[in-house]
């Protein structure tokens, strides 16, 4: 986690400060704990509000009529038909089924994708293995090759094993995370002293055992981030799912596609849609999403 | 374990030739469960692709595949929109890119200041990340609204025409790429500042005594610390950028992007090919001229890099 800590900031009190520009005073030290200027806030919380905007604007998009919509000048404040509009689209296109589907998918995708990666990257962390280094290559070396390059042999084979249209289409290739195994091999090399496995072996552990009450708790923060961007990641996909699955059996994403796809026409109700697939993560973005940041920026450092 | 107990009389070993086999084969058990996933539907796929790109497959029949040689290739190179998916792929990728990062790089020097509510603005930034290309697409398809979309709306306010975002070639493209650019900028502002805070602040210090200002700082300390994190994020948008899909599939919400296939990217290229068209052989030689495509480009990129680098050293 120590990407995460911030940068040592100077405590001690200037004393009285020059009204005003405080941006130039001569003591900020480096240039990374520089105070911020007003023209600095004013460019951030302009970029807060450009990310921002289309979330406000699908509210009131789903809050209103298709014919407010079409109206000009438009109305930029929420109306009062949420609840129709939420009716509407739940009873067109099954965004209730394609919820709980997204849940059960991206559920099971970061519950295996956790376990998978956390004991991969346990061996390429700390186990001596024949073959290690050149396993451990050939997974950073094809972790920036898009998957979707794959699609269409991951098509026949799904359809050999009439597996399509089936939720487990989606969850077990979910699960291959070349990324997941390095991070969490960062992760434990950095976290786990060696000295720790040896004296629980001295004492007689089984690699099983140590993994199991050393390894996890120790790896539980770096767990918890993989998790949280899997789960993100696996919610949001979209190719693979609008390929394997259709409208009987939809994750959200592919429920999404059948609104723009000009089967409904309403945009307040395709709004209302999009505002329902997207409050899940959103949610887990309000909660989690200090640890979401740090979990980018520690990757970024360490990728 | 209790019968050969009385037997040692130390610590001996139980049968040592067993014991020594499982401490060589137990660490592939660990690794084992991600490697059968990624072999499976990882390798397999991706090397397989080539092969099924040689032969006829169509999406009625998954099963059965005809030998055709390099037929797939070249009914691709004669076909004019596979141009101009190649073509469109290209401006959009550099229209979503370059200031997409360039943003980034100067929110991200923004963000490195002591700030008030610094969680916030950084959380607030990745929010268009956290939300899916499809939902996206559908919000900005709506904004982009011919007739009553509100980005005409305010054009129309200062005196701008109404812009047809939707069949207009270089219109719709920049409205594709402002559905990418408005979802990673944050992102990679995140990737930059994680960047900047790894450059030692002796650095910086050195550069003040010797009275750079804040522009030479910029330029002669941060940029250069930065370069493997600008490396890294051009790489990546690259391959993001090659193999663009949802926003053009649902900017109008068909395979074609466009009526005249004006903003059809290679991904839904293939797409269209595949699941349009049941082309599966087809769309596999498509795939596979992307895979090339992003080597090459990564190729470049890297050589580029090394080349500055090794400039740079020799000064």
């Amino acid at each position: 986690m120590t990407a995460l800590a911030d940068p040592p900031v100077p405590t001690a009190s200037p004393g009285p400060r020059p009204p005003g520009r405080t941006r130039r005073t001569r003591r900020s030290g480096a240039g990374r704990t520089l105070k911020a200027g007003p023209l600095a806030y004013a460019v951030l919380i302009l970029a807060v509000l450009v990310s921002a905007f289309p979330f406000y604007w699908t509210i009131v998009a789903a809050s209103r009529t298709n014919a407010d919509l079409a109206r000009v000048p438009p109305s930029l404040v929420p109306g009062p038909h949420l609840i129709r509009n939420f009716e509407a689209v739940l009873a067109e296109a099954d965004i209730g089924k394609a919820l709980l589907n997204s849940l059960i998918v991206s559920g099971s995708i970061t519950v295996g994708t956790v376990l998978c990666c956390t004991l991969a990257g346990f061996a390429f962390a700390k186990l001596r293995f024949r073959g290690r280094g050149a396993l451990l290559a050939v997974t950073v070396g094809t972790m920036m090759i898009p998957p979707q390059l794959g699609v269409i042999p991951l098509f026949m084979l799904i359809a050999e094993l009439q597996w399509v249209n089936q939720l487990q289409s989606v969850i077990l290739p979910g699960l291959v995370s070349a990324f997941g195994v390095f991070f969490m091999r960062q992760y434990l090399v950095q976290s786990l002293p060696d000295e720790l496995i040896e004296a629980a072996r001295v004492d007689g552990a089984s690699t099983a055992r140590i993994f199991w009450s050393i390894v996890v708790p120790i790896a539980r923060p770096g767990m918890a981030v993989l998790g949280l961007l899997t789960f993100m990641a696996a919610w949001n996909d979209f190719f693979w799912p609008i390929v394997a699955l259709s409208s009987q059996e939809p994750t959200v994403q592919v429920a999404l596609r059948q609104l723009g796809g000009g089967y409904v026409h309403d945009q307040s109700v395709i709004m209302a849609g999009t505002l329902l697939g997207t409050l899940p993560v959103l949610l887990v973005f309000g909660l989690l999403g200090r640890q979401i940041v740090g979990g980018i920026m520690q990757g970024a450092v360490k990728g | 374990m209790t019968l050969t107990a009385p037997a040692k009389a130390v610590t001996a070993p139980r049968p040592p030739g067993l014991r020594r086999l499982w401490r060589a084969v137990s660490p592939y058990t660990y690794v084992a469960p991600f490697f059968t996933l990624f072999a499976a539907f990882g390798l397999f796929p991706l090397v397989y692709t080539a092969y099924v790109s040689l032969h006829r497959v169509e999406l009625q029949d998954p099963g059965t595949m005809e030998w055709r040689g390099l037929g797939n290739y070249t009914a691709l190179f004669g076909d004019e929109f596979f141009w101009t998916a190649l073509r469109n792929t290209f401006t959009i990728g550099v229209l979503s890119t370059v200031p997409q990062l360039v943003m980034a790089l100067a929110l991200a020097h923004l963000l490195n200041h002591r700030l008030r509510g610094r969680t916030f603005l950084r959380t607030a930034m990745l929010l268009p990340y956290a939300t899916s290309v499809a939902a996206a697409t559908l919000v900005f398809a709506q904004l982009f609204g011919r007739d009553f979309g509100l980005f005409n709306y305010v054009l129309g306010l200062v005196g701008a025409g109404p812009v047809d975002w939707q069949s207009g070639t270089l219109s719709s493209q920049i409205a594709v790429s402002t559905i990418v650019v408005w979802r990673w900028t944050g992102y990679n502002a995140l990737i930059y500042l994680a960047g900047m805070q790894s450059i030692p602040s002796e650095l910086y210090e050195a550069a003040e005594m010797d009275g750079a200002s804040r522009w030479r700082q910029f330029f002669h300390v941060t940029l250069p610390g930065l370069r493997p994190t600008i490396l890294f994020t051009v790489v990546v948008s690259t391959i993001g950028a090659t193999q663009l899909f949802g926003e053009p599939l649902l900017f109008e919400g068909s395979m074609s992007g466009g009526i005249s296939h004006q903003y059809q990217t290679l991904g839904l290229y293939m797409y269209e090919q595949g699941w349009g068209f049941f082309h599966l052989g087809r769309a596999a030689a498509i795939a596979w001229v992307m895979f090339l495509l992003i080597l090459v480009m990564v190729g470049a990129n890297a050589l580029v890099a090394r080349r500055r680098s090794r400039k740079e050293a020799g000064r």
